[in-house]
């Protein structure tokens, strides 16, 4: 892999640090007046999710890491692993429960999600923004109150619980933002 | 692409216009000279944390800052003057820094440190409205944020506490580096809330172009200070060197360092040596950053608010 200089880290980059694959969120450059210059680094550990937060020198430079983000689409759960296929090549890669963690909630077959890949291995699973999922269950809707109101729980295909609004039944499909698992609106039916 | 228009808003070139006609009109007041001199230098500054751009079929480069230039009029007699010019500094980039940016810096003849200070404070009450000026000696914030003495602290002591709180390895780092880390990380973003915070009394390892002495408790220390403005570094004033053998020995031990480092190694300028050996009367001077004023006017995060054209659209 190619090195990268700290006047190189982007908001971004991947990069190796202590052995992990990392990506840069922030990078500011510190220089009193006089005297050495300093990187002030903001990684996310891509394993753990952890955020570091790290100084270097002006001038050092870090690996850089094999980390691509994939579009790919999720084909089912065996039970034990998660199958995704790229789309344009068709090779599958399985992903175990924990690499795909929360995600899992909004995983529905054959819709897109981004894989992580990590020397060609999957690290992270990241559905996209929005999904559209059926209401598998909730309280019965009461007609008419479609203005105003509170909401109810409602669960979904998925297996996710999200917040809706009190006119909606079982079998009407929702648009939910997954970085928020927020209730957006009422999809086509 | 848009790469063409200005980085900044018409409204914030409009307030550096007024800010330009503040700072003229301040030293208009006091009888402080306007001057000019060049852009282009023989000599650029011998320390190795600044790097100057040369321009190497006219073997000269761009000045870091115009110090040396401005030395030379006061040794000719100028009396008090003061100078807003570009400088350029290689490979500063970031929210605060452009390679290329403009500087305002002072001279006053006959000025302790602490008159140029108060003026700084004058100055800053100006432009950026009144607030109490407080002043710092720097070991004493050491002693206030680390519970440590910085005049008796080992290399060792500071380095682990950098690598402790910014996880870089302390043998990466010498002692007046861990310093600067430990200031500028951990220091510097609490100075000028609320208030003006000059700090004075630098560790006498970082003495750059200012005279050595004692403090208050007769320890001794480089005649500095800085100004700080809601945790920005805005202004570096020096009771100035005026002893062409130290100059030229501090010029020597930065080239060493240089030479160790394997950096670019520019030549001593031996006009501002020459101006020195003739004589410089005793005076304090100080350079502030002017973009950084004007961020910290209109509150701008990014240095790219407050240029027409950063250097990504230079």
């Amino acid at each position: 892999m190619a090195t990268y200089s700290t006047n190189e880290f982007r908001s971004g980059l991947k990069v190796m640090l202590e052995g992990d694959p990392c990506s840069i969120l922030d990078n500011e450059f510190v220089k009193p007046g006089k005297g050495q210059a300093f990187n002030r680094v903001k990684l996310r550990n891509l394993k753990t999710g952890r955020v570091w937060e790290r100084t270097f020198k002006s001038g050092e430079s870090l690996e850089g890491a094999d980390v691509m983000d994939t579009e790919m689409e999720y084909l089912y759960n065996d039970g034990e692993f998660f199958h995704f296929m790229e789309p344009e090549t068709f090779e599958q890669h399985q992903a175990d429960v924990a690499t795909v963690g929360d995600a899992a909630q909004w995983l529905k077959e054959q819709d897109i999600a981004t894989v992580t890949l990590y020397n060609g291995a999957p690290l992270a699973v990241a559905p996209a923004n929005f999904v559209e999922l059926e209401i598998v269950e909730t309280d019965p809707g009461l007609k008419g109150d479609t203005a105003q109101g509170g909401t109810k729980p409602a669960k979904l295909s998925t297996g996710a619980v999200v917040k809706v609004p009190l006119f909606l039944s079982e079998g009407e499909v929702v648009r939910v933002d997954t970085r928020t698992g927020e209730y957006q609106n009422r999809a086509k039916s | 692409m848009s790469d063409w228009q200005p980085s900044a808003a018409l409204t914030a070139l409009q307030a550096r216009a007024t800010l330009l006609e503040v700072v003229r009109d301040f030293f208009k007041q006091r009888g402080v000279m306007e001057v000019d001199t060049p852009l282009l230098a023989s000599a650029p500054v011998t320390d190795p944390a600044i790097e100057a751009y040369s321009l190497k079929q006219a073997e000269l480069y761009l000045q870091t800052s115009p110090e040396y230039a401005m030395k030379r009029l006061l040794a000719a007699g100028s009396g008090p003057i003061y100078q807003i010019c570009k400088a350029f500094r290689q490979g500063e980039s970031g929210r605060r820094h452009n390679p290329e940016f403009t500087m305002l810096e002072w001279y006053r003849p006959g000025f302790s440190l602490v008159d140029l200070m108060a003026e700084v404070g004058e100055l800053l009450c100006l432009v950026l409205g009144d607030r109490p000026v407080r002043r710092y000696g720097f070991a004493d914030l050491f002693a206030r944020e680390f519970e440590l003495d910085l005049f008796s602290a080992e290399r060792i002591e500071l380095c682990q506490l950098a690598e402790q709180r910014h996880g870089i390895p302390a043998s990466s780092l010498d002692r007046d580096e861990a310093i600067n880390l430990l200031f500028s990380h951990d220091i510097e973003p609490t100075l000028g809330r609320g208030e003006y915070s000059l700090v004075r009394d630098f560790p006498a390892s970082q003495a750059a172009l200012a005279r050595r002495g004692r403090d208050a408790q007769g320890r001794e220390v480089a005649l500095r200070f800085e100004a700080f403005v809601d945790g920005v570094e805005l202004a570096n004033g020096y009771d100035e060197l005026l002893d062409a053998d130290e100059q030229r020995a501090r010029f020597s031990a930065d080239l060493e360092q240089r030479r160790q480092r394997g950096q670019v190694m520019p030549p001593a300028d031996e006009k501002l040596l020459a101006a020195l050996a003739h004589g410089l009367p005793d005076c304090a001077g100080v350079a502030l950053g002017l973009d950084r004023l004007l961020m910290l006017q209109l509150g701008a995060s990014s240095m790219s608010e407050v240029l027409a054209f950063p250097i990504d659209r230079a």
